[in-house]
């Protein structure tokens, strides 16, 4: 019995992501003992603000048995816009206010998504690397190329604001900003809407079976709908949040990433033929994602071997329990 | 919309006709459901009782004709309406979903009916358990459905059903999946849902197990009612004339020549965990029938012959030379065949055409040096083989998916044949196949034994093992625990062996 649940443990993404975790921060700290600190500890914080939005994002959509790659443009598209129309227009606007605007217009956007999606039945692939594309485009040639240096105040002011501060035994300083306040809001709200609300259950239904969600009565097209309008919500908050950190609005920026948010996601065990994903694994994944981006040059890998590192990694952590659940199979027949 | 509850005749349909694209599926069909009755609708594949589920279900809409629910007449109808007065269908696939739990599967179309916004899992389970409660089942409210057997996912499927106030359950195919055992259980249930008041419509081509339960029987034939009556004047026969218009008589296999030369010959065959001890031989133009309950490891034995599983110990030798184990390649190079139980993962390539799924199996043998294909020798073997195993289609174009369950079965079958093996290993041959096709793939099997092929079957459906089987093995936890002819057993007693 305890044999069989620490071996149906092991076989979980969460638990390979965790020792693998685990495993990373000893070697790192052999290599270098400075790296068990509070600074490293912010660093990587900070460092999985963003990732960690977009993933919740990518997670909803893998568990709905759909995929999203253009969560990335959304984010791009909508902190130029926004940074560029309260420069010119409401530059007085608070931070808040700004946040719900990056929102807003990442919803739009999103709805393109959903209605393409939901309203007509195409593949969400398709119309994801479609849209990633569109609105890529649309922003290089209509709103601009150039990047924003000097932000709208609010959104500088937000960039400033920290959670924590404090001054290394070298003199250098640390800190950790409020936005990390906004991923966990994130965090604890896509977790009160998966296991706390019809909608939520109906996400996993769809993911599990779309014709069974919509024999026993699932509204399909507005549960996909809504999945892609939250998705471009939170696409819209990374985006805000990831320039007022940076202090600057670079249009060229996050694309690209979705395949390290993407890969996070998969490796905290969600599934891409859908109906399953979690938190934790999704979290774990983004953690460990973060680890190999920013810690790498720590234990002494090259930086220009990152994304062989995550390959490896995607590979290791879900082919591993492929293949066990693989030879489970092969066992029971 | 207001119902009469007390009313007798809780469904009525009146002169029900509806056609697709100039296809009549149904035609003028009538029938009555009433309160606490079990009613069989009986019918081969295309005999229209989807389209009558799909029209019950308010999936489809009739073209023309009446449809009453407690006496009041149904203009407009949606799945959604239907399915809050009460008309539950269970589909053959169960539509669960194998990544929820067991409670949240009953028990979530019932949350999705009261408009409730938030999940409460306390409620959830709760109902859950009362549900099962009320069907007699025990199951774990937490376990993910993708864990469990086909006959608890059934399970799941009716307390589902009737977590929803359910007044007439639709089931389709409810046996094909179950073993012996699992259909009586499956029918004690019956018994108690209907003592409750919920009347159940099993829609089906295997029918003659459900009869005892049920009050009335109905039979479709060509979008037609062909039949009709109370179901003591129905047994197995009547039904099977009624559902393809002419006379199925099960016959026994014609004798086998006593100096047939041996064929295929097993020894020690055991795979841990699965069977022990297994010797057995078969002989040119026997079928060999291998029975036994779910479990008793007549399925990873099957596999075992054709390689797919890798025994322990054992040997398995063609007309007396060893073949290696554990290897489907050099089975089928020996000459073993193997037409798996659920031929749609597992034997067929559903969207490529019918003619490419038969052609498959016989690329070597049609490539010139240099690995081209010769075509035309290709595709003339391949066309001869589905007439002659009369596969029916409008084109051998078409994917496989578009055949029914009986055709599906033939283009595997050719697909075996055509590379002229000496051993047919056949698992579950007939398993959701409609009647008249289940005789014909028989006559095939009877065929084929004739021509000299050694064939082993693999089922439980009993009347098949008769109608086809010179001698039949029958299994147990493993074991091979009585070898009997034919001819020398009937079906109670073969029943009572197999449970024993």
């Amino acid at each position: 019995m305890m044999k069989a649940m620490i071996s149906k443990n092991l076989a979980r993404n969460e638990t390979l992501v965790l020792l693998v975790i685990i495993g990373f921060c000893i070697f790192a700290a052999v290599s270098d003992p400075s790296f068990l600190s509070i600074p490293t500890l912010t660093d990587l914080l900070r460092g999985s603000i963003v990732l960690t939005i977009f993933a919740v994002a990518a997670m909803l959509v893998l568990v709905s048995g759909g995929i999203d790659v253009s969560f990335t443009a959304i984010a791009a598209f909508t902190m130029y816009a926004t940074a560029m129309l309260l420069n010119t227009y409401a530059p007085g606007v608070p931070w808040y206010l700004a946040l719900v605007l990056g929102m807003v217009i990442g919803a739009c956007l999103g709805s393109i998504n959903g209605a393409l999606i939901a309203g007509l039945g195409l593949p969400t692939l398709i119309v994801t690397l479609g849209t990633l594309s569109v609105f890529r485009g649309f922003m290089l040639t209509f709103i601009g190329q150039k990047q924003i240096t000097t932000l709208p105040p609010g959104m500088r002011e937000f960039g400033r604001m920290m959670m924590i501060r404090g001054e290394n035994a070298d003199g250098s300083f640390y800190a950790l900003p409020w936005a990390f306040a906004a991923t966990i809001m994130v965090v604890l709200v896509t977790w009160f809407i998966l296991h706390r609300t019809m909608l939520g259950r109906s996400i996993f239904a769809i993911g599990g079976s779309v014709e069974s969600a919509r024999r026993i009565g699932i509204n399909v097209r507005a549960t996909q709908f809504f999945i892609y309008v939250y998705v471009g919500a939170l696409a819209g908050l990374g985006g805000m949040i990831h320039s007022s950190m940076a202090r600057v609005a670079n249009p060229f920026d996050l694309v690209g990433l979705e395949l390290y948010v993407i890969a996070a996601v998969v490796l905290g065990g969600a599934r891409l033929a859908g109906g399953y994903g979690t938190l934790t694994g999704t979290l774990l994944g983004v953690a460990l994602i973060v680890l190999v981006r920013n810690s790498l040059v720590v234990i002494g890998v090259p930086a220009t071997w990152q994304s062989v590192a995550v390959g490896i990694l995607i590979l290791i952590g879900t082919g591993l329990p492929a293949w066990q659940a693989k030879r489970a199979a092969a066992r029971a027949a | 919309m207001t119902l009469n509850l007390d009313a007798p005749d809780l469904i009525t349909l009146v002169g029900v006709t509806k056609t697709y694209s100039g296809i009549t599926a149904l035609n003028d069909v009538s029938i009555t459901i009433k309160r606490g009755e079990a009613v069989c609708l009986a019918g081969e594949n295309g005999s229209g009782k989807s389209t009558l589920i799909k029209i019950l279900a308010g999936v489809e809409r009739c073209d023309s004709g009446r449809i009453e629910f407690s006496g009041v007449e149904q203009t407009v109808l949606n799945p959604r309406l239907c399915a809050a007065s009460g008309i539950k269908v269970i589909f053959q696939d169960f539509s669960l979903f194998p990544n929820l739990s067991v409670a949240e599967n009953i028990a979530f179309s019932a949350e999705i009916s009261t408009g409730a916004k938030l999940f409460h899992k306390k409620r959830v389970d709760e109902l859950a358990r009362i549900t099962m409660q009320r069907v007699g089942v025990d199951l774990d409210l937490n376990a993910a459905v993708e864990t469990l057997s086909v006959a608890h996912k059934q399970l799941v499927a009716i307390c589902r059903a009737l977590a929803t106030d359910a007044r007439l359950i639709i089931m389709d195919e409810p046996t094909t999946a179950l073993t012996e055992k699992e259909v009586r259980a499956l029918l004690a249930i019956i018994r108690r849902l209907k003592a409750d008041g919920v009347a159940v419509l099993f829609v089906s081509h295997k029918l003659a197990e459900v009869l005892e339960v049920c009050e009335s029987v109905m039979v479709l034939r060509n979008g037609k009612k062909v039949a009709e009556g109370p179901a003591h004047e129905f047994d197995a026969n009547i039904l099977t004339r009624h559902m393809t218009g002419r006379d199925v008589a099960p016959s026994a296999p014609s004798p086998l020549d006593s100096a047939a030369p041996q064929l295929l010959s097993v020894k020690n065959l055991a795979k841990s965990g699965a069977f022990q001890d297994v010797s057995f031989n078969l002989h040119q133009g026997e079928v060999l029938g291998i029975s036994g309950l779910l479990g008793s490891g007549r399925t990873a034995l099957a596999k075992a012959l054709f390689g797919l599983v890798a025994p322990d110990a054992g040997s398995i030798a063609i007309q007396g030379k060893d073949i290696a184990l554990g290897d489907p390649l050099k089975a089928a190079a020996a000459g073993i065949g193997y037409v798996p139980e659920d031929r749609l993962t597992e034997g067929l390539f559903l969207l490529q055409p019918i003619a490419r799924n038969v052609a498959i199996g016989r690329l070597e043998a049609h490539a010139s040096t240099g690995g081209l294909l010769n075509l035309a020798t290709l595709w003339s073997e391949t066309a001869d083989w589905l007439k002659r195993l009369k596969v029916k289609t409008s084109s051998i174009e078409a994917p496989v998916r578009s055949l029914s369950g009986g055709n599906q079965q033939r283009v595997v079958l050719a697909r075996w044949l055509a590379r002229g093996p000496k051993v047919l290993v056949l698992n579950g041959p007939s398993v959701g196949v409609d009647v008249g096709s289940k005789a014909e793939i028989h006559e095939i099997i009877a065929g084929l034994s004739q021509q000299g092929l050694g064939v082993i079957v693999i089922s439980d459906d009993l009347p098949e093992l008769l109608s086809t089987c010179h001698r039949i093995l029958v299994m147990k936890e493993g074991r091979i625990i009585e070898d009997v002819a034919g001819n020398a057993i009937n079906e109670a007693d073969l029943a009572h062996r197999l449970a024993s």
